[in-house]
Formats: structure tokens, sequence, C-alpha cells
């Protein structure tokens, strides 16, 4: 993750734009792409440190993830579910249509 | 009225309860106070009649003898928390319609404790950002130096700047690299931000969920205290909530530190921090000397490598926790021919420029092939972050840092993304490390904007953060207020 200046490209871009789901238009995308690289090239600071045999560290506290027992424990809320939805109908969520 | 909004939480509280004033003028005041200081826009929602209403009851449980640690107390709320049937947009026009059904545990803990909710304030959107402007209605303006239009920082920028000016009693926050420290180091108060897992982050819109803590921003440590104690607690709903009692705080207030060790990092006095802030920070030091304290310098050697640890570990968390953002089950929606168009269309004009940059490295540092160079060795540096700390507390009980290298600066002069980062140096690290922290003002620096200074104490030891913070404050004094306070 070195070679500070220019670790994305704007095609790189267009494919993480489209992992993301997000629309950029086409005038944003060498701005977004300096921005991009910018902070890359800042993080890759990291490549300093040496981490050879460091675990990873993914939660501070260190407990375990609780486990409950499998009880149904609210429901028969449809209407608050849905409240929110830009589009339901007869208690589903509508989406554009996916099949052709 | 001004003499009702001169009271600090405490006090008001106490007032209360000797029914020296009642909730309603209390509530009336700050309703006012809200009105007079609306042109800082702090507030993007405000709910008179709801808060009219609730400080009636208060005033009947104040009377009846059943009234509650925070009977009757007027607070505003970030909108960063659900709050059931109030607007709550987290700042981002994605969320600008969105009505939530259910309400934050924190903020249930603090009705169910008797507070008077005022509205909802305005932050970064989605808790992004330093300075408050990335939020999608616009800045907040910082009280001191009004006419100047300083920030508020950020995120937690609209709470800071309602304590500051006097139009809430006391706000919640949410601090995920320093949200809610930079902002009350700016605005000159108190910012507390709990140990990970003190407090339930059930119903808080998620920013970066290793490391986002909901705590309070209040004008005094007591307060602090006060409040911090009606929102932490063990919550089911949060599978990453401690099951500890938390001590009641308003116990620590005067412990003292007599005999306790205070440790000074060289880390934390780079270049480029301001000469005053250096100023205060030693001042700061000699006093906590003089009140007993053992003073001893230690070295936190990993420090340099937290803020890049942090922007490779929020942002891919973040692009993981926003992919909810769908135009589907709630928030805006823009209609297309295909699912995906609608995706990339509701999320490319739903978020604003830098939430879209932090999706966008999240996703980037997740991607198939970079996920070991990027996240995991973030991830491992934020073990020998860890451990940096670690080691430390086996020396001193508490650390002493500049909550930030500057003091605020004026909207609209940064606008680099990079250089907006730096200005959580100092308190990112605690966030990687889960530890809690606070920053309080210890003084004006030569313009006459405040400067704050943070302790940082061991995992769940909220009660000596508090006696310790409290030593700090009685001794430096800080009394000064805001000109854009209402008068």
């Amino acid at each position: 993750m070195s070679n500070k200046d220019t670790i994305v490209d704007v095609p790189t871009v267009n494919k993480i734009a489209r992992l993301s789901r997000l629309d950029i238009p086409e005038a944003n995308k060498q701005s977004l792409t300096n921005d991009l690289n910018n902070i890359l090239g800042f993080v890759a600071q990291l490549d300093e440190v040496d981490t050879s045999n460091i675990e990873p560290l993914a939660s501070v506290t260190g407990h375990k993830l609780p486990f409950r027992s499998d009880q149904v424990s609210d429901g028969n809320i449809e209407d608050l579910v849905l409240k929110n939805a830009p589009e339901s109908s007869s208690g589903f969520f509508v989406v554009p249509k996916v099949i052709e | 009225m001004s003499e009702l909004l001169d009271l600090n939480l405490v006090e008001a509280s106490k007032a209360l309860k000797n029914k020296k004033i009642s909730s309603l003028e209390l509530t009336n005041a700050y309703l006012k106070s809200i009105s007079d200081t609306s042109s800082l826009g702090a507030y993007l929602e405000i709910v008179e009649d709801k808060a009219i209403r609730m400080a009636k009851e208060s005033d009947k449980k104040l009377i009846d003898g059943t009234a509650r640690p925070l009977e009757g107390i007027p607070i505003g709320i970030k909108d960063m928390f659900c709050t059931k049937d109030i607007k709550t947009t987290a700042s981002s026009k994605i969320l600008e319609n969105f009505i939530p059904t259910y309400e934050s545990t924190v903020t249930q803990n603090l009705w169910n404790d008797g507070a008077v909710i005022l509205g909802k304030l305005s932050c970064d959107e989605f808790a992004m950002g330093s300075s408050n402007e990335t939020a999608a209605k616009g800045n907040v303006i910082n009280p001191w130096l009004k006419n100047k239009k300083m920030s508020p920082g950020g995120s937690s920028g609209g709470s800071a700047a309602a304590v500051a000016a006097r139009s809430a009693l006391a706000a919640t926050g949410t601090d995920t690299g320093g949200s809610i420290r930079q902002p009350a180091a700016f605005c000159g108060i108190t910012g507390l931000k709990p140990t990970y897992g003190r407090c339930s982050r059930w119903g808080i819109v998620a920013f970066s969920s290793s490391l986002d803590q909901a705590g309070p921003l209040t004008r005094t440590v007591s307060d602090a205290a006060l409040m911090l104690n009606s929102m932490a607690g063990y919550d089911q709903k949060d599978s990453t909530s401690a099951n500890l009692i938390m001590p009641d705080l308003m116990n620590y207030l005067d412990k003292g530190i007599k005999g306790k060790k205070i440790g000074i990092p060289k880390e934390y006095t780079q270049d480029g921090i301001s000469e005053d802030i250096v100023k205060f920070y030693d001042k700061s030091i000699d006093l906590l000397r003089d009140e007993g304290a053992e003073i001893i310098p230690v070295s936190l050697p990993h420090t340099k490598y937290a803020l890049p640890a942090y922007y490779i570990i929020a942002p891919a968390e973040a692009s993981s926790n926003l992919a909810r953002y769908d135009g589907v089950r709630y928030g805006a929606r823009q209609e297309a021919s295909s699912l995906d168009k609608m995706y990339e269309l509701t999320r490319g004009n739903g978020f604003g420029d830098e939430v879209k940059r932090r999706i966008m490295i999240g996703t980037y540092v997740l991607s198939s092939g970079y996920y070991d160079a990027y996240y995991l060795k973030a991830q491992k540096v934020r073990r020998l972050i860890k451990e940096d700390f670690e080691n430390v507390y086996k020396k001193v009980d508490y650390i002493l840092t500049p909550s930030t290298p500057t003091t605020s600066f004026e909207l609209g002069k940064k606008q680099d993304p990079l250089i907006m980062y730096l200005n959580d140096i100092f308190t990112v690290p605690a966030s990687l490390a889960g530890l809690p922290g606070i920053s309080l003002p210890v003084g004006l620096d030569k313009s006459g904007l405040p400067i704050g200074i943070q302790l940082i104490a061991n995992s769940f030891d909220e009660p000596g953060l508090i006696s310790t913070a409290r030593v700090l404050e009685r001794s430096i004094g800080f009394n000064f207020i805001a000109d854009g306070v209402a008068k």
C-alpha cells in the first residue's frame, strides 16, 4: 500500500463507486480520486509499523458475544416496520421490477 | 430569565427539588433562549409542546415527592439518537424525513430519570466530521467570538454550541474519534466519552460500531457525572454493552487525587500544537502536582499511528453500516427504472461529500485483495495502541493530554479533508483503545477562544476520571462565558 501519489485511478474509483452503490457525477470523479489518494497516502504510514506476530484487534472489550435463548421477544409490528418505507403495498416493501 | 439560565445542572436540580423554581419556568427559559440564539443553528428540531408537557409532569413529581435524578431538567439530544415520533436525521439528507418508531436506550434512560427534551441538535452528517460543516442543513456557529463565525467543532457541534450558549442545560453526544471531546474543547464546556460498552448503542444511528460511544456535554464535571449516571447501564439489546454496574458518580466528586499518579505522554507535545495550549497544559500539570498528584513522564510510542489506523477502521465500519440506506426500508428514495440504479441514485444524492468519501475508502480497504494490507494491518496497529495504554496504566492512574492541537478555527477555512482529520489527533488514540476520556475547559487563548485539556482513565474507571477532572476544574477556576449566550 505504498506509492503515495497514485494508489487509485479513475477506473478504480468507478469500480469502488459501483461496489458502494454510489452514483458519482462524472465532473466530480477526478477530485474524488485525488481526495482518496491523499487519504490512502496518509494511512500508508502504517507500513512503517512492524506487526509481525501481532493479532488483529476487533473488539476492545474482549468479551464474547452473548447468547440469548431463541425466543420471540417482540413482533406483530408490521405497520411500524413499514412506516418509514418510501413505498409499500399489502405488507411488503416495494422496489423497482427486478426480473424482466 | 437569565438567573434561571445561570444555574448549572446540579444547581438547577437542587433548586427544583427545593421548590425554589419549577420545571415549567426553567423549560420556558430554555425555550426562549433557543429562540434568542437561533442564529447559531444548533437545533434541527424544537419540540416545544412535548417539552412543556414533560416539564408539567415533572413539576407534579417534584411536588408529590417522587422526583427522579434528572427531574425537570431540560436537555438537547444529538440528532444521532433515535427519538420516537420525533424526526431523527443524523444531519443527513438521506434521513431528512425519518421519524423513528422507537426510542434509543440512552434517551429512554434519560426520560425514565425525569429529563425534559427540548429538541434535536445538529451534528456533522452521520457524525463524520470535526467542524459541524458536513451537516446537510449547514454548519453550527460557535457561540465564542460569535461574530467571527468560528466552528463549534464536531461532530457533536450542535450539542456543544447549545450547552455553551445556554440553550440546553446539558446535551447528549456521540464520540467515535473525538466527537464529544473536541467540540467540548472548542466551545469551552465539559465533554465526557465513557468506556466503550458503558452506554448502550441501541437506537443510535451507527457510524463505526467498534468505536461509537454516547456521552454527555455539560457545563461542569459534576453535571457530566449526573448525566452519565442516567445514560449508562447494561442493555441486552446491544451485544457490546458491558454488564457492569457503574457506581454513583456523584459520590466521587470530592475524592481528591492525593497520591494518584498522572502520566504525561511525550508524544502529545508535537510540532503544530498551539503555544497557548502548551502553556495551559503545563499550568494544568502544575496544578495537579500542587493538589498532591505525582506527575510521571510516560511514552505511548504508537500514538503517531492512531490517526491512520482510525481512518481505515472507521470508514471500513461506516461503509458496512451505511449499506442499510438503500431507499427501500426507510429514508429518501430516488426513483429509477432498475433496482441497482435506484440504489446508486438514492445513495449518490442522499449522502454528502464527506460521507461518500468515507464509504469509498471503507469499501476500498475491505475489497478483495486489499483487506489484509489495510484493514487487518490497521487492526493489528490498533492492538499495539491498546497495549501502549495497558503498559502505561501499570505505572500511572490517569493520563493528561491537550484535547486538541489548536483552538477553534473559522468556518470554511479548512477545505482539505486530511487537514480536518488532524483535529482528532489527541482524541483518537483513547477511542481506539476504548478508554474513557473527558475534556474540560482550562483557559482562553490570545484571541479569546477556549482551550480544552483531556484526562484519560483506564477502562471503566469513570469514577476516578470524575474525581481527577473535578480537582483540575476546581483548581483552574475557568469561569468565562461565551459572548453568544442569550442575554
